[in-house]
């Protein structure tokens, strides 16, 4: 006798693993690009900081008696190392990757759950948790390099990650941290920006910042990507770069000399990673239409508030994490109309009756 | 050509409504090859319960001769159908059979054995045009048509609505949106008339103004075989439908021609339409035309394992075996035999199952072509099932509630809602067997219902009882009070007559004392 | 440091005074409980939860000694009734799914002594002196009352057949 065996009796759809697949292929040239522009030390950093990820997946999943391997295979692990070492400064030491790799997976992953039951964006929630312990290996930033792909140069790199450090010579600030910085001293906008910013450039890499945040053309492609393939939807990234760049361009509008322009806010910092690639975390966002755009257009709104009046320069991952919080509420107050009932649930009228 | 009603409104809003999945069709070749009839199988097994509602009461007894179209089983309350010979023959007996059902449990079944002759009752032709509607409602219901699509609803029942709602629209479901299945496009093709006909019965039956006969556009053959055959009667028209699945999903049919929707706690006949499947349509016509019981219906076998996929017509009851033999057999080992479409169909075991007056489809799938290999993993909130379900239920969050056993709350979040249909587990790439948690929770429902009312009645069953032991007791003391008031009465007139008697002048014998009989 | 020993004192005797109170102006009748209790479980007494009667079962149960999964006849629909009466989170793990039983008469052994007639208490038994016994099934809970009352053994329980009507799927084993 057959076990008991329900319908459907096919399937359509691409299984989890070639999913993470395909967002770690579109991460491949910004990531890529990120090396060739800060060298070696990025390499061990990411390198360092997947480990630390799958290292620590490995063992939780260990301590639940299941086997490691399908736990390992599904990419889920290695894609949360990779995510958050794109949002941490090149050069930051070893310890930082791997401290953040191992709280993303055990604290903020297996700890409310394992996969599928976290509440809040394991990488995200471990930036913020690195930003906060470590404040200054955390804000180092370097102007990207000339690349240089020698021996010498890659050893050297290995004292970087492992080694001293960030050597204050070479330390540089991010778009975001020098506004701030010169905000806060009371220059006026554009007079900071004097020089200092080229959309194109920025886009591309030209200036300081993390892995993530310095190739946002090569993200914004890569989430395009991720769209056309139908990974993701385009709601999430929409009402995101929406969300950001509709306050900015009223607040420009109203008084151009405090605000950044919408452009400098979209390709700076981790908009455009966040956008396509964090923000859109199927676990952590909402899973209804009208929940999507609300969590994007507010990930976005947070993220320019929290740049412009906040402490901290950058203000995407705590956007992030407060959408985050708010996800499952958004999910019971948008769920979708049911055929045949009206929207608080009771049914239709009949439309006549004999 | 469009839908006459739609607005464009309703147009623009069903572009961006992306409800349903596209899985492959797999329909041809075997659409395309010719339809043939499958010679009688040597048995022909019967169960008692092919359509919703009460099974049938046989009437015939083992040993007994039949003719073809001979009523057999009887239809039992108001939902419900007759069951009739499918050929001539000798009844070999009745009891359990194998029977399609996903559990694989058995059930009761008439064996016949044709004797080859195929000898029918006599059938009597008749003008549909002349009939009243009630009396085409009755013959239908005499002919045990149900629904041919798949649901197997008794297919008068639906007719007689007419009789207490207003009903102006027919829409005769030819989308067959199942990947494989082709006997409805091939019955389209091939016997277009048939289809066109039963639809103007039909409309007789419930006194609608217009049908509408919606045709998915991967059917382009049987739309210009249906506009021919439609093009003399302006009250039949012919609708191209685009593919998608599950558009031959009542609700979604209706909402797509009519624009309107189905009250979730009403009928469709509640917003003035009825839905009848185009192989019911077909068989209402020869019904009522040619004074023809169901027996038989086309049926597509097909699937990568069969060696000549192709539609048969099979009369009811013949066992699935004949039919892959007469497709050439298998070629390979199938992964899973399906018993309708790969999407709603059910998994059997064996191929000694019969035919069904719902069997659309025999399906011998490999592996790839189920392509299930991986073990459910985790639910990862992706939300592709919310993309994909019709009704706009979450189904991962009715998943979650029923495996946290909160029956209730997946109730609160829809469930009851749910068509079935398959899609959002066809689109999981967790591969969650989301259909059935959903199955399994309704069924669960119903089962604490039956309990719930079960309990109901034993309570009033133990109230009797105590009732019963109460006038009992009752009795036996009013009985046995009687009877002491006799002894005293018998007593006292005993001891009055001895005085009497020892006193002088005692003329009066001892006087007659009734004797009652009490119950004991 | 007198001060704070005084007044921590004297709030928490205020706080207690006013819980008593409150206990006493709030307090719900125990026997309204008990009745409504009384009125859910099934009447047929049959002793499986090892209370004395049904009664007893809901005096237990509003006392708090009983479990809302005690009673097995009421099956999974009573004991979610009962939980959600008593405000209580339902474990229904503990309640394994009981096979229902239903009880049959062997006829070829059966005396017509009316033992197991009188013992049941649905009156789901059919017969009478010197007449074979049967056994109504649709009136029969499965209680047991009358397997120990029949002297020859005749009438038994066993497990409900399932059949096509009673069938649902099976919950999928989750990852």
């Amino acid at each position: 006798m057959n076990p008991i065996i329900s319908s459907p009796h096919a399937h359509g759809a691409r299984p989890v693993g070639r999913v993470m697949l395909l967002v770690m292929l579109a991460l491949v040239p910004a990531t890529l690009g990120g090396f060739w522009r800060f060298g070696w030390p990025a390499v061990y950093l990411w390198c360092v900081t997947v480990l630390a990820c799958l290292f620590a997946e490995a063992v939780c999943v260990r301590l639940a008696e299941r086997p490691a391997r399908s736990a390992l295979a599904d990419g889920s692990a290695l894609l949360t190392g990779w995510l958050l070492a794109l949002s941490l400064p090149p050069w930051a030491p070893w310890w930082v990757g791997a401290v953040g790799g191992a709280f993303a997976i055990v604290v903020v992953k297996h700890a409310f759950g394992g996969l599928g039951q976290n509440l809040f964006n394991p990488a995200m929630a471990a930036r913020v948790m690195l930003l906060i312990s470590f404040p200054v290996e955390m804000t180092q930033w370097l102007a990207p390099q000339l690349p240089d792909a020698g021996l010498a140069t890659a050893l050297a790199g290995l004292g970087v990650t492992f080694g001293a450090g960030l050597p204050d010579a070479v330390s540089s600030a991010s778009l975001l941290g020098h506004v701030k910085a010169e905000a806060s001293r009371g220059v006026a906008l554009g007079q900071a920006l004097a020089g200092q910013w080229d959309p194109l450039a920025a886009g591309l890499g030209a200036r300081a910042g993390s892995l993530g945040e310095t190739s946002a053309w090569l993200l914004a492609a890569g989430g395009l990507f991720l769209v056309a393939k139908r990974v993701i939807g385009l709601r999430i990234p929409a009402a995101f770069l929406l969300g950001v760049a509709a306050p900015a361009a009223l607040a420009q509008f109203l008084a151009p000399d405090h605000y950044l322009p919408p452009l400098a806010h979209l390709l700076s910092g981790g908009v455009m990673l966040a956008a396509f690639f964090i923000a859109t975390d199927y676990v952590t966002s909402p899973s209804t239409p009208l929940g999507q755009w609300i969590f994007g257009l507010g990930c976005g709104l947070l993220t320019w508030i929290i740049r412009t009046w906040g402490a901290y320069p950058e203000g995407v991952a705590f956007a992030v994490l407060l959408m985050n919080a708010a996800a499952p509420l958004i999910d019971h107050t948008t769920r979708p109309r049911i055929f045949g009932r009206r929207r608080d649930g009771r049914s239709l009228a009949a439309a006549r009756r004999g | 050509m469009c839908s006459p009603t739609i607005s464009p409104l309703v147009r623009v809003k069903r572009l961006l409504q992306r409800w349903g999945a596209h899985p492959e069709g797999h329909k041809r070749p075997s659409a395309d090859t010719a339809l043939a009839v499958l010679p009688l199988a040597p048995r022909l097994v019967l169960p008692l319960s092919q359509h919703i509602g009460a099974p049938a009461r046989p009437v015939v007894a083992a040993g007994q001769r039949v003719l073809r179209g001979e009523l057999l089983a009887t239809a039992q309350g108001n939902i419900s159908a007759p069951i009739h010979a499918p050929t001539s023959g000798v009844i070999l007996g009745i009891g359990e059979a194998a029977v399609p059902h996903p559990s694989g449990l058995g059930g009761p079944a008439i064996v016949l054995e044709p004797d080859g002759a195929d000898e029918s009752v006599p059938l009597d032709e008749c003008d549909p045009f002349t009939l009243d509607p009630a009396e085409i409602a009755r013959r239908v219901a005499a002919a045990g048509i149900v629904g041919m699509g798949g649901a197997t609803f008794p297919a008068a029942v639906k007719l007689a609505l007419g009789q207490h709602q207003p009903i102006e629209t027919l829409i005769l479901n030819g989308g067959e949106c199942e990947p494989y299945l082709s006997c409805d496009d091939r019955l389209m093709r091939d016997r277009p008339d048939s289809v066109i006909d039963g639809a103007r019965i039909i409309l007789r039956a419930i006194g609608g103004r217009r049908a509408l006969i919606g045709v998915e556009n991967n059917k382009p053959e049987a739309i210009a075989a249906l506009r021919t055959a439609a093009a003399a009667f302006a009250e039949v028209q012919v609708v191209a439908l685009p593919s998608r699945y599950p558009m031959g999903s009542e609700k979604q049919l209706i909402t797509w021609l009519t624009g309107r929707e189905v009250p979730a706690e009403g009928r469709s006949a509640d917003i003035g339409v009825v839905v009848h499947n185009v192989g019911t349509a077909s068989a209402i016509h020869r019904a009522i035309r040619y004074g023809e019981a169901l027996t038989r219906r086309i049926v597509t076998v097909a699937g990568g394992a069969v060696r000549t996929p192709r539609n048969l017509e099979v009369r009811i009851g013949t066992p699935l075996s004949a039919l892959i033999e007469f497709c050439g057999g298998l070629t390979t080992e199938p992964a899973r035999l399906v018993m309708g479409g790969p999407m709603m169909g059910i998994a059997i075991g064996s191929l000694d199952i019969p035919v069904i007056k719902g069997s659309g489809g025999l399906l011998a799938l490999t592996a790839a072509e189920v392509s299930d290999t991986a073990a459910a993993g985790p639910c990862i909130r992706c939300g592709a099932c919310v993309g994909a379900c019709p009704i706009g239920l979450m189904p991962l969050d009715m998943a979650a509630l029923i495996r946290a056993g909160e029956l209730k709350g997946a109730v609160a979040v829809g469930l009851k809602d749910c068509i079935g249909c398959g899609t959002c587990s066809y689109v999981c790439p967790s591969s969650i067997p989301l259909v059935q948690f959903f199955n399994h929770a309704k069924g669960e429902l119903a089962a604490r219902e039956r309990a719930r009312m079960k309990q109901a009645a034993i309570k009033e069953l133990v109230e009797a009882r105590s009732a019963r032991l109460e006038r009992e007791a009752r009795e036996k003391a009013a009985a046995a009070a009687r009877r002491k008031a006799e002894r005293e009465r018998a007593k006292a007139a005993a001891a009055a007559a001895a005085q009497a008697a020892s006193a002088p002048g005692a003329t009066s014998a001892t006087p007659n004392v009734a004797r009652e009989e009490t119950p004991a | 440091m007198l001060l704070a020993i005084v007044s921590l004192s004297a709030l928490g005797a205020a706080c207690g005074l006013i819980l008593g109170l409150a206990a006493r102006r709030f307090h719900v009748e125990a026997g309204a409980l008990e009745g409504e209790l009384a009125a859910m479980m099934p009447g047929t007494n049959c002793g499986q939860c090892g209370f004395p009667g049904c009664v007893g079962a809901a005096a237990a149960l509003a006392a708090g000694d009983a479990a809302p999964t005690c009673c097995p006849p009421g099956g999974k629909a009573l004991a979610e009734a009962l939980a959600a009466k008593l405000g209580v989170a339902l474990d229904a793990s503990a309640l394994g799914e009981p096979v229902p039983m239903v009880a049959g008469v062997r006829e070829e052994i059966c005396i017509g002594c009316t033992k197991c007639f009188k013992a049941c208490p649905t009156d789901a038994v059919m017969g009478a002196v010197k007449q074979i016994h049967s056994v109504i099934r649709e009136a029969c809970t499965g209680c047991a009352k009358c397997e120990p009352s029949c002297p020859t053994g005749a009438i038994a329980l066993t497990p409900v057949p399932v059949t096509l009507n009673t069938w649902v799927w099976p919950q999928p084993v989750a990852a």
